[in-house]
Formats: C-alpha cells, sequence, structure tokens
C-alpha cells in the first residue's frame, strides 16, 4: 500500500529537524514502518522521494538495521535477549516457553499473527536478566511462566505493565515514537529497585557520595 | 575501611519527579548550566581537562583533551554528538542514566556545546530503547520550553539546537564514526581516519562525541568544581563511575563509586554471589574487554589497574559468572553477537567472526578439535590490530582469555557439550524448569 | 602549485616532494601520495582489492597491510599518506605485514567458491593471482561456506554471484562517485553484506560495464560475456570507440573471428579507465546482418552483383552525374574514410556538393565550422574542463551525448568547476553535475545567449572558462553566431562537441561544402593551390562552389541533384527524410555494411568494412586523432575508401586507398594556416507561441549500431514526455497519464512525467527512442512546436 501523503508530510517535517535532511531516514523508516508493520518497497520509495536519493540508496540502510524488518511483525514485537547475560541466566528457557507458547519461530510472526518473535541481542538490561521486550518496551526479570503469562495477557487484550515504561501499546506506536519521541508517555515508571541498590545502601550507610 | 559509594548523577534517582524539569531544578539542576554560560568557554575545556574526565563509553580517552581538538574560529559550525547507542553486552548504565535523570544529560549538552562553540547538539539513542529515548526528548522539550536551548539562552547570546536522534538496531553505531554515518542516514559503517571528528566529523564539520555518562559528569564538575571531582578516584582515573554490576550476584543493580573501588567491594555491595556460589569468572567492562577470574578481585576498578592485569575498565559495568556457567558457552554467545553485529566492511571482523563462531558452535557441542584450539588463537590473532575499528579487536579477545583461564574447558569439548559439562538449568536465576 | 614565469603566465611546478623508504630503498613522491602508490612507482606490488586509483580510498578489504616504523598496527598501504622519512615495510621484508597479508587473504578465501574453472574472471582474476602469490596453500576452514542464490540481474545487462563477492565496494563506490547513479549499493550486514538494488529499480546506468571491469573477482559479470570465453583463448587488439565523439580508448576482444567484449582501455587524458555501456555492449551490430555482397538494381529489385559489375554499373552512373553528385558521408567514417569521399568528390566527380552531417544541421553550422572549428588546433582537452572555473553548455546533454564529457565535468564539479547549461530543463545529469541550468526555450538559445545573467557571464570571463555547444545548436537559428559572440566577448575556450565519433574528423578532412582538407577554404587560391598539388590535380579542375546542408537537402529533393554517393547513412537521421529525397535523385550509390533505408533506394549497394576489419582514426571532440588498429586482420571487406578507390580506377583515376597512404597524405597537407571566412552571424528566429519541443537523442536509444543486444537495450531509459506542471495542467495532463504529441506527420503517446524544471510550453521527447521517434512519427524536430493531448496508451 502505498505510503499516505499524510506520512510524507511527517516525514519532510521529520527531515526539517537535521542541517542535512538525509540525517531523517532512520526515524523515517521507523515511521514508514509504523504504518506498514513492516519496511515495503512503497516505504523504501517514499523515503527516496522525500530525501531526494535512489531507492538503492534507501535499501542500503534499511537492510542494515536490525529493527527494520521484511516481514509484517504482528501486533506485538516480544524480543527476547540471548546474549550470553540473559541467555544463560534463564533466557534461554524464556525463548523456548515462548516459541513453545506461540508455535512461533526466529524472526517471523507467529501463525496467529499476534506476535512477531525475535532472539534478540543486549537490551542494556543486564542487571535485568534475563530481559525480555514487548513492543521494544522493558519487561524485567522474567521467568519462562511470566513471560507467558504476558503473551496470554496480551492476546486477551489486557493491560501490559512495562516494568520500565509504559503500559504496552503496540508495534506500531512504538515504532511511531521513534520518529516522533514526544508520544505523551514520559511519566512512565522508569526506576526500579535495582537502579536504586547502590543509592539506597548510600543513604541507609549514611555515605556522603558526591556531596563529601 | 571499604571504599564509601558516591551517589552523584544517581544522587536523587529515588525522586519519582527528577524527570521533569521542576524535579531535577529541585535538587540543583541547571545551576551549573548558568554558571558555565557566564564562563569562558575556554575555561570549561580548560576545567574539564583539569578535572581529569575520562570518556565513560569504554575507551577512557580524556575528555577535556578530545574537546580541545576542536579548532576554535574556524567558521564551520561545530557539532557536539551524544553517543547513547549503549549495546555492549554487559553494559547497562547509559539508558538507566536516560530514564531516571534525563536532565543531567541535557544540561550536559548544554553546557559542553558552550564549551566547543557548537550551535547544533544531537543525541542519538539506541532505537530499542524507546522508553529512554522518550524521556530523553522530554527532557529536552522542557528544557526548550523553559529557554535553556534555543535561542539567546539565559540571556548569553549562546544558541542552541538539540535533536534527540532513534538508532534502529546496529551496536557498531556504538563506533564514533559509524555512528556519524548512521546519523547522517547512512549505514553505520566506520570511517576511516584522519580525518579525525574532532576535525571532520558530522557534516565534515568539527564534532565532539562523548558518552551519556561523561556527559552526564560535565555539569556537576562545572558546578562543583575541578578539586571536588579529583577527591574521587585515582590520580589516573579521577571522579566515581557509574557501575553496573550483573550476573550471579545477590543484588545486580547500579552502584556508583569511585574509580578504584575494588571489585570484592562492589560485590560485597551486590549483596555477595547468590547463595551457595562463588566466582568463576568476570569481566570489568563489557564483553570487548578479557575476562579475568576471583584471582583478580582485590584490583582497583581503574583504567590503569585494569590495563596492568591484561584487561580494560571498558564501560565499568562488571559482569559477573558463577560455576554454573560454561565458559565455551559464555563465550560462544558473544562471538555469535559479534558476528550478528559486524558491520561487514572489512575482511578480518566480517569473516573472522564467521568462521570462529562456526568453530566455536562446534565446541559448544562437543565436537571441537584438540587442533582447532590453536587454530581459533591464530584466526583472533589475524583479526586482532588488522580490522578496520575495535569491533573487530573486540570480536578477537573473549576467547584468547576464556583458553588462558580454562583451557581444560575447550579440551573437555572436544568430546562433551557445554550442556553436558554445565547444566544450563544450573545457571539460571529462576528456580529451574519449574518456573514454567 | 603554480608559480609565474618571466612573460607572466602561470606555469605549474612539482609539487613538494617527500621521501618515503619502502623496503630499504628511499623514493621521494609528491605530498599527499598513498604507500600503494609510492611502492607501485619502485615496482613493489602489495596485494589489494578495493584499493582503485581513481576512486576513494576506503581501507575496507585489509589486503594490502603494510608496517610503518613507528605505529603499533599494521596500516593500509592503500590509505597511509606518505611522510617524510616514513619506513615502510611491505610483505618483502616485515612478517608483520606478511603475516597480516596472508591472514587476510585467507579470510578472503573461506566464503570464496572454489569455481575457477567456470568463473568468467578465471585466468585474469586478482584474487586468484594474488591468493597464488599471497594465500596458504590449503585451506584451514572446514566449515560451511556461505552460498546464495545465483546469479542474480542487477541489471538487464549485469549479473552478481553474490558469493563470489568479497565486499571490497568497487562497484557501489565507481557507481556513486564516478558515475553518480547510487543505484546498487552494498546491503545487510556483516557476513550477509551482499550487493544489490532496490526492489524495483535495475542498476540502469549508462556506465554501469564499468562496474563488471574493475570487480576483482567474478561477482559482476555481463549478460554478453557471460561464459562465453576463457580471457586466456582471446586476442585483444587496442581500439578506439565508434558510439560517440568522445574518444574512448578501447580494447576489443575475440575469439576465433567473433568479437567476445570490448573494454574501456586506460587512457588518463582522454576516458581515464572508464567508458560507456553503449561503447562496451553495442558491438554485435559488426557481426549481424551484414551486407556480404555488392548488388545492384535490375527491373527495379536490388540482385547480387560481382564486385567488378557492381563497380562497373557504380561508376558509370556517377561518371554521367559528374559535378551534379551529392556525396554524402556518414557520421561514422573515419578520418581517412571520409578524406577519400572528400577527395574523391572533388578530384574524380569534381563536385563540392559534400556534406558530413547526416543529421539536423543549417547553413549557419557550415559556416561556424569553416570560421571556428575546421582544421583548428586543440582549443580544449580533457584536462582544460578539470581546471575549467566554469564551463558553459549550450545544447548539449552530456551524459546522453558525450558520455565521457559527462563524466570528465562531473569530476570536475566536484572539486571547484561550476556547470551551466543552456538548456529547458535541468537533466538528471545536469544535478549530477552540480549544475545550475540557464532556462532556454528549445529553438530560442540565441536569444537567452544574448542576455546571459551577468555573473554567467562574469564566470565566463575568468581564465579558463570552457563554452561547450553541442550539434542540437544548429537547430537553433542564431545560437551558434550567439555562442561565438559569447566566446569572443568573454574569452571563453570554445569546444563544439558533435555527437558522432566520424564528425570532428570528416570536417576536419574536408568532406563539407566549401571546405577542403585541413580546414582549407574552397575559395581560396592558396588553398586550392595547395590542394590541386597534393592531389596531383590542375587547381582549375577543382569545383569552385558547392551545395551542403538544407540547400543540398533541397537539390536532391527537387532532383536538380542527379545522383547520390551516400555512405554509411540512415536517411532516417534527418528531419526530412533523405530516403525519400533521394527517391527522386536518378543515380544512387550507397556503401553500407547494413542494409537501410538508404538502400532501399540505391541503385547500387556496395558492402564496406566496419571498424573491427579496418584501421583508421577518428578525431574526438577536443581534436585528439584516436588511431585504431585492424582487429581482424584478415577480413575481407573493403573500407570506404578502398572501395572508394576502386571506383576511382574505373575513372582511370588513382586515388591512394590504404590508411597510411590516406593519412599520410591528409598530414602532408596539414592544417590550414591561412586566413578563414568570418562566421556569417545570423539572428534568432521570430519568437514563436505554442508548445515547442525539446528533443535529443539518448544515449540508448533505437540508434543502428546498438541493433543485436537485447540485454543493453533492456537497460534504456523509458519513453517519457517531460513537461512542466503548468504546461501539464494545461492540457489536462497529471503525472501517471499518458499525453498524444502530434505534429504534421502524426503522433505518439506516451506516459507524462511531469519535471518542476522545466520550462512552461516545452515537452521534451526522446529523439529515437521506443515509441517516440519524433523526425519519422512527427515530422517535427527541435524547437519546433507540438500539439499535446489526452492520450490513451496502445
Amino acid at each position: 500500500m502505498p505510503i499516505s501523503e499524510n506520512t510524507r508530510e511527517q516525514m519532510r517535517e521529520i527531515a526539517a529537524r537535521y542541517p542535512s535532511a538525509r540525517s531523517a531516514l532512520l526515524p523515517m523508516l521507523h515511521l514508514a514502518q509504523s504504518e506498514e508493520d513492516e519496511i515495503t518497497t512503497d516505504g523504501i520509495n517514499a523515503c527516496a522521494e522525500v530525501l531526494d536519493i535512489t531507492p538503492a540508496e534507501v535499501t542500503a540502510v534499511a537492510t542494515f538495521y536490525t529493527m527494520y524488518k521484511r516481514e509484517k511483525v504482528g501486533k506485538h514485537h516480544i524480543g527476547v535477549c540471548i546474549n550470553t547475560m540473559c541467555g544463560l541466566l534463564g533466557g534461554d528457557a524464556v525463548w523456548d516457553a515462548v516459541v513453545e507458547a506461540t508455535n512461533g519461530s526466529n524472526n517471523a510472526t507467529t501463525p496467529d499473527g499476534e506476535f512477531f518473535l525475535e532472539r534478540i541481542e543486549c537490551q542494556a538490561a543486564c542487571t535485568h536478566a534475563p530481559v525480555m521486550t514487548v513492543d521494544w518496551e522493558f519487561m524485567d526479570d522474567v521467568t519462562p511462566s511470566s513471560a507467558v503469562e504476558v503473551l496470554d495477557k496480551l492476546r486477551r487484550g489486557e493491560q501490559v505493565q512495562s516494568t520500565r515504561g509504559p503500559v504496552i501499546r503496540d508495534f506500531e506506536a512504538t515504532e511511531h515514537t521513534l520518529a516522533f519521541p514526544d508520544d505523551g508517555l514520559a511519566d512512565a515508571p522508569s526506576v526500579d529497585d535495582k537502579m536504586l541498590a547502590g543509592l539506597r545502601i548510600a543513604k541507609e550507610q549514611g555515605m556522603q557520595g558526591g556531596n563529601a | 575501611m571499604a571504599t564509601p559509594l558516591t551517589p552523584v548523577i544517581t544522587e536523587y534517582w529515588d525522586r519519582p519527579d527528577l524527570y521533569t524539569l521542576d524535579g531535577y531544578r529541585a535538587v540543583g539542576g541547571y545551576q551549573a548550566l548558568e554558571k558555565a554560560l557566564r564562563t569562558d568557554p575556554d575555561d570549561i575545556i580548560a576545567q574539564v581537562k583539569d578535572a581529569g574526565l575520562r570518556g565513560r563509553g569504554g575507551a577512557g580517552f580524556p575528555t577535556g583533551m578530545k574537546w580541545s581538538f576542536v579548532p576554535q574560529g574556524d567558521g564551520k559550525p561545530h557539532y557536539l554528538v551524544v553517543n547513547a547507542d549503549e549495546s555492549e553486552p554487559g553494559a547497562c548504565k547509559d539508558i538507566p542514566i536516560m530514564m531516571a535523570n534525563p536532565h543531567a544529560l541535557v544540561e550536559g549538552v548544554i553546557i559542553t556545546s558552550f564549551a566547543i562553540r557548537a550551535n547544533h547538539a544531537f543525541i542519538y539513542i539506541r532505537g530499542e530503547v524507546p522508553n529512554a529515548i522518550r524521556k530523553v526528548e522530554f527532557a529536552v522539550k522542557q528544557a526548550k520550553e523553559a529557554g535553556l536551548i534555543g535561542t539567546n539562552i539565559m540571556g548569553s547570546g549562546f544558541d542552541l539546537e538539540v535533536v534527540v536522534h532513534s538508532g534502529a538496531g546496529a551496536y557498531i553505531c556504538g563506533e564514533e564514526t559509524a555512528l556519524l554515518d548512521s546519523l547522517e542516514g547512512y549505514r553505520g559503517q566506520p570511517r576511516l581516519k584522519p580525518p579525525f571528528p574532532a576535525v571532520a566529523g558530522l557534516y565534515a564539520s568539527p564534532t565532539v562525541i562523548n558518552n551519556v555518562e561523561t556527559i552526564a559528569n560535565i555539569p556537576y564538575i562545572v558546578d562543583r568544581g575541578v578539586d571536588w571531582f579529583r577527591q574521587f578516584g585515582t590520580e589516573k582515573s579521577p571522579g566515581f563511575k557509574v557501575f553496573a554490576v550483573s550476573g550471579h550476584v545477590k543484588r545486580p543493580g547500579i552502584y556508583e563509586a569511585p574509580l578504584g573501588i575494588t571489585m570484592r567491594e562492589l560485590l560485597d555491595y551486590a549483596g555477595g554471589m547468590r547463595d551457595g556460589s562463588e566466582v568463576k569468572f568476570w569481566l570489568p567492562g563489557g564483553s570487548s574487554v578479557p575476562l579475568l577470574t576471583a584471582e583478580h578481585l582485590d584490583l582497583p576498578l581503574t583504567y590503569e589497574a585494569m590495563a596492568e592485569a591484561g584487561t580494560m575498565l571498558g564501560t565499568g559495568t562488571p559482569m559477573v559468572f558463577d560455576q554454573t556457567v560454561s565458559v565455551v558457552k559464555a563465550v560462544t554467545r558473544w562471538l555469535e553477537f559479534y558476528k550478528h553485529e559486524s558491520c561487514g566492511k572489512c575482511t578480518p571482523c566480517r569473516e573472522g567472526t564467521y568462521w570462529i563462531t562456526g568453530v566455536l558452535e562446534k565446541f559448544e557441542h562437543g565436537h571441537g578439535q584438540q587442533s582447532e584450539m590453536d587454530t581459533l588463537v591464530d584466526l583472533c590473532g589475524q583479526i586482532s590490530g588488522r580490522s578496520f575499528c575495535a569491533l573487530g579487536d573486540a570480536a578477537a579477545t573473549p576467547y584468547p582469555s576464556a583458553l588462558k583461564y580454562f583451557r581444560e574447558e575447550f579440551e573437555a569439548a572436544t568430546h562433551t557439550s557445554a550442556d553436558d559439562q554445565f547444566d544450563p538449568i544450573a545457571s539460571y536465576v529462576f528456580a529451574g524448569v519449574g518456573a514454567r | 602549485m603554480t608559480i609565474t614565469n618571466d612573460s607572466g603566465a602561470e606555469v605549474a611546478v612539482p609539487s613538494e616532494l617527500v621521501t618515503v623508504i619502502i623496503d630499504g630503498v628511499a623514493i621521494g613522491v609528491p605530498k599527499g601520495t598513498l604507500v600503494i602508490r609510492a611502492a607501485e612507482m619502485l615496482g613493489i606490488e602489495i596485494p589489494r582489492f578495493c584499493d582503485h586509483p581513481l576512486l576513494d580510498p576506503v581501507a575496507a578489504c585489509r589486503a594490502c597491510l603494510i608496517e610503518v616504523e613507528g605505529m603499533p598496527k599494521p596500516q593500509p598501504a592503500c590509505a597511509q599518506v606518505v611522510s617524510d622519512g616514513m619506513q615502510v615495510r611491505t610483505q618483502y621484508s616485515s612478517d608483520v605485514a606478511r603475516l597480516a597479508q596472508e591472514g587476510v587473504m585467507e579470510f578472503l578465501l573461506l566464503n570464496h567458491p572454489l569455481d575457477c574453472p567456470v568463473c568468467d574472471k578465471g585466468g585474469e582474476c586478482p584474487l586468484q593471482n594474488q591468493a597464488m602469490s599471497v594465500g596458504r596453500p590449503e585451506s584451514r576452514f572446514t566449515e560451511e561456506k556461505r552460498t546464495f542464490e545465483k546469479p542474480i540481474n542487477v541489471s538487464a545487462q549485469v549479473l552478481l554471484d553474490r558469493e563470489r563477492c568479497v565486499s571490497c565496494a568497487r562497484c557501489t563506490r565507481f557507481a556513486d562517485q564516478i558515475a553518480g547513479d547510487p543505484m546498487i549499493e552494498l546491503l545487510e550486514r556483516g557476513a550477509r553484506q551482499q550487493v544489490g538494488t532496490a526492489a524495483d529499480e535495475p542498476f540502469d546506468s549508462y556506465f554501469s560495464g564499468n562496474t563488471i571491469q574493475i570487480c576483482p573477482v567474478g561477482a559482476l559479470t555481463s549478460a554478453t560475456y557471460r561464459f562465453r570465453a576463457r580471457p586466456f583463448d582471446l586476442v585483444s587488439v587496442p581500439t578506439s570507440c565508434e558510439h560517440c565523439a568522445s574518444g574512448c580508448s578501447l580494447r576489443t576482444d575475440y575469439r576465433r573471428s567473433t568479437i567476445t567484449r570490448r573494454l574501456a582501455w586506460d587512457d588518463p587524458d582522454v576516458n581515464e579507465e572508464w567508458n560507456c555501456d553503449k561503447g562496451r555492449f553495442a558491438f554485435a551490430y559488426q557481426q549481424q546482418g551484414r551486407l556480404e555482397w555488392p548488388m545492384v538494381r535490375e527491373n527495379g529489385e536490388l540482385r547480387t552483383a560481382s564486385w567488378p559489375e557492381a563497380l562497373a554499373v557504380a561508376a558509370r552512373g556517377l561518371q554521367s552525374a559528374g559535378a551534379d553528385t551529392a556525396v554524402l558521408v556518414g557520421g561514422r567514417s573515419t578520418m581517412e574514410d571520409a578524406y577519400a569521399y572528400s577527395r574523391f568528390a572533388r578530384s574524380i566527380l569534381r563536385s563540392d556538393n559534400i556534406d558530413f552531417r547526416a543529421r539536423a544541421n543549417s547553413a549557419e553550422e557550415q559556416s561556424f565550422l569553416a570560421a571556428h572549428v575546421a582544421g583548428t588546433p586543440i582549443k580544449v582537452e580533457y584536462a582544460d574542463l578539470e581546471k575549467a572555473p566554469t564551463v558553459l553548455l549550450v545544447a548539449f546533454e552530456p551524459e546522453d551525448e558525450s558520455p565521457i564529457v559527462f563524466l570528465r565535468l562531473r569530476k570536475a564539479a566536484a572539486s571547484k568547476t561550476r556547470v551551466f547549461s543552456v538548456a529547458p530543463v535541468a537533466t538528471r545529469g545536469l544535478e549530477k553535475m552540480n549544475g545550475t541550468v540557464i532556462p532556454a526555450v528549445p529553438g530560442d538559445e540565441a536569444r537567452t545567449l544574448a542576455d546571459l545573467p551577468a555573473d554567467v557571464r562574469e564566470a565566463l570571463a575568468q581564465p579558463g572558462a570552457v563554452i561547450m555547444v553541442g550539434e542540437r545548436a544548429a537547430s537553433a537559428p542564431g545560437a551558434l553566431s550567439a555562442v561565438a559572440a559569447l566566446a569572443n566577448s568573454t574569452g571563453a575556450a570554445l569546444a563544439w562537441v558533435p555527437r558522432r565519433a566520424g564528425e570532428r574528423g570528416a570536417l576536419d578532412a574536408g568532406a563539407l561544402a566549401g571546405l577542403l582538407p585541413g580546414g582549407r577554404p574552397l575559395e581560396d587560391p592558396q588553398a586550392r593551390e595547395q590542394v590541386a598539388q597534393a592531389w596531383g590535380v590542375a587547381e582549375a579542375d577543382l569545383p569552385r562552389t558547392g551545395l551542403a546542408g538544407p540547400a543540398l537537402y533541397e537539390a536532391l529533393h527537387s532532383g536538380s541533384v542527379k545522383a547520390a554517393l551516400v555512405g554509411g547513412v540512415e536517411g532516417s537521421d534527418y528531419p526530412d527524410d533523405l530516403a525519400e529525397a533521394l527517391s527522386n535523385v536518378e543515380f544512387v550509390v550507397s556503401l553500407e555494411n547494413h542494409h537501410s533505408d538508404i538502400t532501399a533506394v540505391a541503385d547500387v549497394v556496395l558492402p564496406v568494412a566496419v571498424v573491427s576489419e579496418k584501421s583508421g582514426t577518428f578525431l574526438d571532440w577536443e581534436g585528439r586523432p584516436r588511431p585504431f588498429g585492424q582487429v581482424f586482420r584478415d577480413a575481407m571487406m573493403n573500407s570506404d575508401a578502398s572501395v572508394l578507390a576502386m571506383i576511382a580506377d574505373e575513372f582511370d583515376a588513382a586515388t591512394p586507398r590504404t590508411v597510411a597512404d590516406l593519412r599520410g597524405e591528409l598530414g602532408r597537407l596539414g592544417p590550414w594556416q591561412g586566413s578563414r571566412q568570418a562566421l556569417e552571424s545570423t539572428p534568432a528566429s521570430d519568437a514563436v507561441t505554442g508548445i515547442r519541443l525539446a528533443t535529443w537523442r539518448l544515449l540508448l536509444d533505437l540508434g543502428v549500431m546498438q541493433e543485436g543486444d537485447p540485454h543493453l537495450a533492456a537497460t534504456a531509459r523509458p519513453t517519457v514526455a517531460r513537461m512542466s506542471p503548468a504546461t501539464a495542467t494545461q492540457s489536462g495532463l497529471a503525472e501517471g497519464m499518458h499525453v498524444s504529441v502530434s505534429g504534421p506527420r502524426g503522433s505518439v503517446t506516451v506516459p507524462v512525467e511531469i519535471d518542476e524544471s522545466m520550462l512552461d510550453s516545452v515537452v521534451w521527447l526522446p529523439m529515437n527512442s521506443e515509441g517516440s521517434r519524433v523526425y519519422r512519427d512527427l515530422g517535427v524536430g527541435y524547437g519546433d512546436t507540438v500539439q499535446l493531448s489526452k492520450g490513451v496508451p496502445a
């Protein structure tokens, strides 16, 4: 489906943020993906047109970055970190559970069209291993059962709260946020016990810290 | 006496409103900016130089010196680019800083831009963390609304635009020149140096690229001074560090402490190892630094001491693994990561990671050949120092250091799979498969 | 740098030299030299794949790692700039360098297939060769190699076997940096990185074939050559390109009397190492559908005849017409052949009715060429374009009409040259040269030139500025006069850039009425004397006047010319069909290599050689001789000159017939040193209302010398009609619709393409492309008025 004129207008808006329009390509592709659930030829051509570069130049970029998908992502993107820390601390089991529960496979949308599963690399949350992401929002410290429970809730349309982030929306909404980050959700809870571990000890033990 | 923790960047993280302008201001935020705008930019550069702040992204390059490389009065636009592409396995401190205290970053950005005479700053945040992106965007927006970003900031005559930029999934973009290409809308592949970014960086103009934590340090240095900063840490590693301790410890999390604290002290703060477990190996700062063992726990976590021990402080985010973990499996996973993230530009990294990963996977499954243990050392040598950028060097790091301390595990992997050597369930942090 | 000498002129002096020591041998090289180049100067060969002297360094393949004293890690020689006193050790004197190179070679071969025996590149493959010199004899890699579906088409002509690719990015960098067509790119990442195109846009660059040539492995191949030959079975002959006046040096490879491929040859002064796809791939015509035997017309039908019979008939017919003969020389003639026509017309037929301009032309152009171009020494060279502060293009679209000029202007524009184009539209080609359009209504260029913006005029007054005018200027009354006046008033150097390879040589050979060889005026007594002496005829026997251009066409059409001798001309190349005019002429002799619309009306057809069957010379647009040798030494075909000499034999007149003799005679005559007739200035035409047609020939179109290579043809640009948004709106048209463009003879219906840069009330059509043959279909030419209406595609 061709990218809408409204989206093109938004693409031009993103391009205007930068001294050189081409800098906008990554967020523009996120925007295209938020409209089409994947990077399509139409999305590529729209970016090329707005930036006056060739579709090949856009394709080169779109295929380089792992967040751009070449297959329709279902309603939710589910990432399970399988890098050393998360994987060995239980992420491997979480992945197996997620695959079993959805009958899905890596880098593909599940047969019911609900989830796109991905074995993801380090999510910069090793302190919270094993980590899962739903539409790239953190679901920290998951277990196989808690992960499957999240999927069940999502499937039932129930509210799921990111452990450090907002209530889960869907993949399209996140992709839109990546193009337009001012999404009104900045008040989402983002600090948890693990992030406060050192601070609490310092306070308990009266360490002067930086004010010494 | 144990080295005390020193919450500075993390000091007010327990304030629910810290992410807002009001919350940040309530704890003294943006005072440093006011001060900075009344200071000669060169003096700020000198101050950061004198403070001895070293880059917190992993390489530890002196920040003030980096700033001073930017030619002044050259008539070209200057740019500040914040490297918020935290993707190194083990590194998990920049994302928390951005989520908890985004204004510290924003204030640092404004001061740094003022110092290096940049009127345009970019914060390049990896795309996989929308919650950090929206927090920083919100902080920038509030700062704009308050006149802290924009034209004639606080009547100083200084103008600044700040753009929050989303990446799209590529570890290589943490390499500063790859980040620049990515920020210009290209594939994130590293650039030839020279020219260095300080001379020809973003849009071929002088550019400073700093890590999030580095920039978040700036307001505190400017506000509290060089002497205050230098009371922490060592001569060569002054200041404090947001350590993120992960792995088989009782309380993984963020611990801000002076550089020079030992791993053993950090482990104690983190509640020690989980019950019935002991340190098997640990890495001071990401998967790209050689691993250490329990015998190294008392070394100070400084750039110099880590180098002396044959490793690097890196991102200062220690990963600690206990005896349940197969080194073979851990190293294979990291190599799979490097293979996945190799940008493809240069031969040694592209082909080397492909080859090494294939061989390591055989070891993981118990099919390694004795002779291949040496071949792998060879191959790492064929990458290290010969690849285009540090990603190749990083990929060549885990195996040789693992072999150094755990040769017998690789030998066993010529006949016994990693999972047969080490029950994977034992290393899970939840109660085994029962958690399902 | 430059210094000023005694006479005040600037002369170049060598830039500062630095000394670098490589493997113990010191050499002085200019500052800024790369180590790999300095090593080459010493004869030290360092392995390399991504390095290419005409592309920016990337240091990606790492094959060229060397040791530099004081540097902790081995450095890529292709990106390392020398410094004074630098100590470099290559693989010949350093284990660090040798081991690094061997390591990289091992990695490169990891995923490379062992298909050398069936690979086109085998035998001339840098990877194969360097694997031999720095590779390990046996592979330690026992895992699975990377595989891809093979091959994929990056265009109809260029195929890609991805598993052979070593990611050196020469092809993608060429496309981006040199051609300005970034339509192939590196896609994907890491070990999956591969060259590719967008899903729906093939690599249809005019220069795509160069990527095949510079690919250091067998990853890129052409549909034309793939699996046709082994390099070591080929015989290679240096040649020059016959397709346009850019003057490319080529290498023609053949096997068993069949041309297998043509390559761009290295000529730093002209084409550097590049050529266009037409020059590379359009050679099938040379061997397909050839005329083999003479033919004479009997009872209205052509029949095969013996050479003696055909020559006798031809001679008889021409003899009886004598000075009432017209000699039409095609633009593909070599200079020697054109000279033979020129000489034959004047010395045998005593006719000065001669013209080489088989295209739209004018009396103004004839005067312009006589006054400013014929027999003049080289005034502008390729190198001058790179140095020029300003280049003004007039009625000239370099990318289509002289592609190597385009590449050189693109290179120039990348540094400091500013390109302006007097044209109705800012073409994609102009954009790629960073150029600025100076809008001109087609046909009204003279008015635009007379009224140039002051800054452009000033820019042209800077030393080194150049004006390049194309063949289309002949269709714009007053344009050539205005160009000459502009050059005169600004001091800018003036270059006439004809489209066809043979035109400049034919002009200097005297194949134009009023002009004897070397630019000699026909009416000048001294010039006549010189020529008469060279030809061994009496001065009085040389004709005194003759027709060319529209007047000659008119004479043919009216039948006042009795005979025509036509060499290598397509009748449909004239705005008014030549074949139609010739049907009124009593006797027509055609020298041709293929059947054409002219042979169809000829009374005698004499087959002649194509370029691979003869030697000769083209003068490129600079005026630089581009001599070439005979590829097929045992070819049985006669050159035009030799056929003319055989006809002359029938007249009992001896004329030179070998290339050496013709070249010698022309050379001895040399260029005219005397005075020239001044250009008879022509005024601009009156303003015309209505929609004016802009049109030119695309590089790849229905030209007869492009016949026989469907893969090449498939990369031609699609036929569209371009117009401004306002013009489209006025006619009720919009992007995505079809437009019917009509003229007196008919109409064509093609898709509309809106172009914001187009002048209003102008429509652009390709002149000779599929679905748009402007002369034949519309009966109009450049600058004429046409009508637009909504069209329904056939």
